[in-house]
């Protein structure tokens, strides 16, 4: 076994032991344990929690290649995936932790006084939040197979295994714990070696200020106006001003924006802190922890793709011999992530924007993270760290997702539709059957992904801005609005975005089936699919308002119980009863 | 009753400053008037730029914790903290 192997697997055999270690620590007495961790938990903790709930394999391998490819284009990632935590510390997470209860379409069943309300509520969270864990056992079974060779299936079956461990001996008690250490793993994984790169290419040891500086080979030239020069030559956009598009920029932000405050397994953490003051604030330490990634993807992103091409052309006119590429551009050949042919027969590597003289057929963005530390030469021990970081991150969103799912199926079908004088005990030992069950499909879904899944982001972030968010920003802020008129415009906004993402993506994504083609000429407004989640709140919130005119305001006691968890003091009425 | 409803009202009035800050940081500046902007340099940023991928989170933060804080004081003032 080499030695980078002996590493990766003490890094990831350490991580693990960890978590059963605390699986074992924390297990769960009792319902609100299982599902609110007890309220127990400092805002600290929580704020790490989320951070990893949060952060997932998306966000820990592919977002800072998707910068390194979008260059400016790639900000509405950043500031949509950071901004929706504004949304939710000053309009959802105080109201809904002083209202009391557990899960997110518990809160909507109480607030529009309707079992069809919660039913449609738990319909939203699984469909978003099941489309969302694919990526995350995908990502775990990617991990596990680049870094210890074992094949993707074995990588999947122990990721499955050790969330399921933690997560039904836990639930949200073993979970939360869990995240706070698995935090700790990602985010120390995603900084050494950006640290490094940064060091190398600007002297300064901060990647926030090394992308904002002059390069250390003694130019003077600052890092981004290379990038910008290096990449107009190649025919490639500049770097800093390539855009999207505005129309698509500002919709697509801000349906990421609506989408992050409307997903289901972040807003469920506010639950699990002891007052409206502590929700507040974990909200604030959430964003610092996330932010400590989100500000250092870019300089990552950036400096990947700088390394990149410098590798390729080190000085203008002077291409690499192919015979003579380092060793991680052959690991990744390998893969087919990476792929090389050399068009002119000259034996040296082009790199360009013009596809017919292009000869780098194939950059993988998701290798930028991964190939990063060995891009930059960085010691084996980093390597490793990133492959543990990597598992982290996409288990700690797992299972909080799983916690969603399996929580929606027990409590609020089983426990608030079917059976409702089910036992406490009894509820514990469903959330725990459900959590097994649904740690299987998930594990299902990421054996078989289906043919849809490169299409799903926009569906998880679509439906919960179209229909979650509203739903919830109304409850809390319009004491008239009534159950018909919630119901009928969470209906309509989960409608009008599947609309439109089916009739571009191809109906349940099955290729032909899309009736006005992916093509952009066809874009409302030159939206696309991914971004119109926006467009399907704003439809939401018309179609409810215009129903409230229609059918007549809530009823009083339910006016009264919006009064009542506006303000942080006393009980909600019926609260803390399980 | 009365208490509450003012409570309330200022609540909003924070709630609406913050959204006004956080839709000027990076829909503004981020976005909108991204061009302008970057004919300013922060160092090497662009200073549009600059905002759309580091500025605007900070003040996303700062905001939080902002709000956070008012939220103490205006809890204390009517007396409606939390038991």
């Amino acid at each position: 076994m080499d030695e980078l192997k002996l590493y990766t697997w003490i890094a990831v055999g350490g991580t693990f032991s960890l978590y059963f270690f605390i699986a074992w620590w924390a297990r769960a007495g009792s319902t609100s344990e299982f599902y609110a961790a007890g309220g127990g938990i400092t805002p600290l903790q929580n704020g790490m929690a989320i951070g990893a709930d949060w952060m997932s394999a998306a966000s820990f391998i592919s977002m800072a290649g998707l910068i390194a490819f979008l260059g400016y284009g790639g900000s509405v990632f950043l500031m949509g995936w950071t901004g929706g935590y504004v949304l939710l510390a000053l309009c959802l997470a105080p109201y809904m932790r002083k209202h009391g209860k557990f899960t997110v379409p518990e809160f909507i069943g109480d607030r529009y006084y309707s079992k069809a309300a919660r039913i449609v509520a738990v319909v939203c969270l699984i469909i978003a939040s099941l489309t969302y864990i694919i990526g995350q056992m995908k990502g775990v079974g990617v991990a596990f197979s680049r870094f210890l060779e074992v094949e993707y299936d074995m990588g999947l079956y122990i990721g499955m295994f050790v969330v399921f461990v933690y997560a039904t001996l836990g639930g949200m008690k073993g979970i939360t714990y869990t995240q706070i250490a698995q935090y700790v793993v990602l985010i120390t994984a995603y900084t050494i070696p950006a640290v490094f790169i940064s060091l190398q290419l600007t002297g300064n040891p901060i990647p926030q200020l090394g992308l904002g500086s002059t390069l250390a080979d003694g130019s003077g030239v600052y890092l981004l106006d290379k990038l910008d020069t290096v990449v107009s030559e190649l025919g490639f956009k500049e770097y800093t001003t390539s855009t999207l598009g505005d129309v698509e920029m500002f919709a697509y932000t801000l349906s990421l924006m609506i989408g992050t405050a409307g997903l289901p397994h972040v807003i469920m953490r506010f639950f699990t802190v002891p007052s409206v003051k502590a929700a507040r604030q974990s909200a604030g330490y959430a964003l610092v922890f996330i932010a400590l990634l989100y500000t250092v993807a870019p300089a990552v992103g950036a400096m990947a793709r700088f390394n990149l091409m410098n590798t390729i052309e080190p000085a203008a006119g002077q291409n690499l011999e192919y015979a003579e590429r380092p060793q991680w551009f052959k690991e990744w050949e390998k893969t087919g992530l990476l792929a090389f042919e050399d068009k002119n027969g000259d034996g040296k590597v082009q790199y360009t924007a013009d596809k017919a003289t292009n000869e780098m057929v194939k950059v993988d963005r998701d290798i930028m993270v991964l190939a990063n530390p060995a891009i930059a030469n960085l010691p084996n021990w980093v390597i490793a760290l990133v492959a543990a970081g990597g598992l982290a991150a996409a288990l700690s969103t797992a299972a909080g997702l799983l916690l969603a799912i399996s929580s929606a199926i027990s409590h609020d079908l089983m426990k608030g539709v079917l059976v409702p004088d089910m036992d406490e005990k009894t509820e514990l030992m469903a959330s725990r059957i459900v959590m097994t069950i649904s740690v299987c499909v998930a594990g299902y879904l990421g054996l078989n992904p289906p043919g849809f899944a490169a299409g799903t982001f926009a569906l998880a972030f679509g439906l919960a801005a179209s229909s979650i968010f509203p739903a919830l920003m109304m409850g809390i802020f319009s004491k008239k609005m009534s159950s018909k008129a919630a119901i009928a415009g969470m209906c309509s906004g989960i409608g009008v975005t599947m609309l439109y993402v089916f009739q571009h993506k191809g109906i349940m994504f099955i290729p032909g089936t899309s009736f006005l083609g992916g093509m952009e000429p066809n874009w409302f407004f030159g939206i696309s699919p991914n971004a119109f989640g926006s467009v399907g709140a704003f439809v939401n919130f018309v179609v409810a308002f215009a129903m409230l005119k229609v059918t007549g305001p809530a009823p009083s006691h339910i006016q009264d119980l919006v009064t009542n968890f506006r303000t942080p003091h006393g009980e909600v009425a019926g609260a803390h009863n399980h | 009753m009365e208490d509450k409803q003012s409570y309330w009202q200022e609540n909003l009035r924070l709630i609406f400053i913050c959204l006004a800050i956080w839709f000027v940081v990076s829909f503004g500046f981020g976005l909108l008037l991204v061009e302008p902007l970057n004919a300013i340099r922060l160092g090497g940023y662009k200073l549009g730029f600059w905002f759309a991928q580091q500025g605007s989170i900070y003040t996303f933060v700062g905001l939080i914790f902002w709000y956070g804080k008012k939220m103490n004081d205006l809890d204390k003032k009517y007396n409606v903290e939390d038991s």
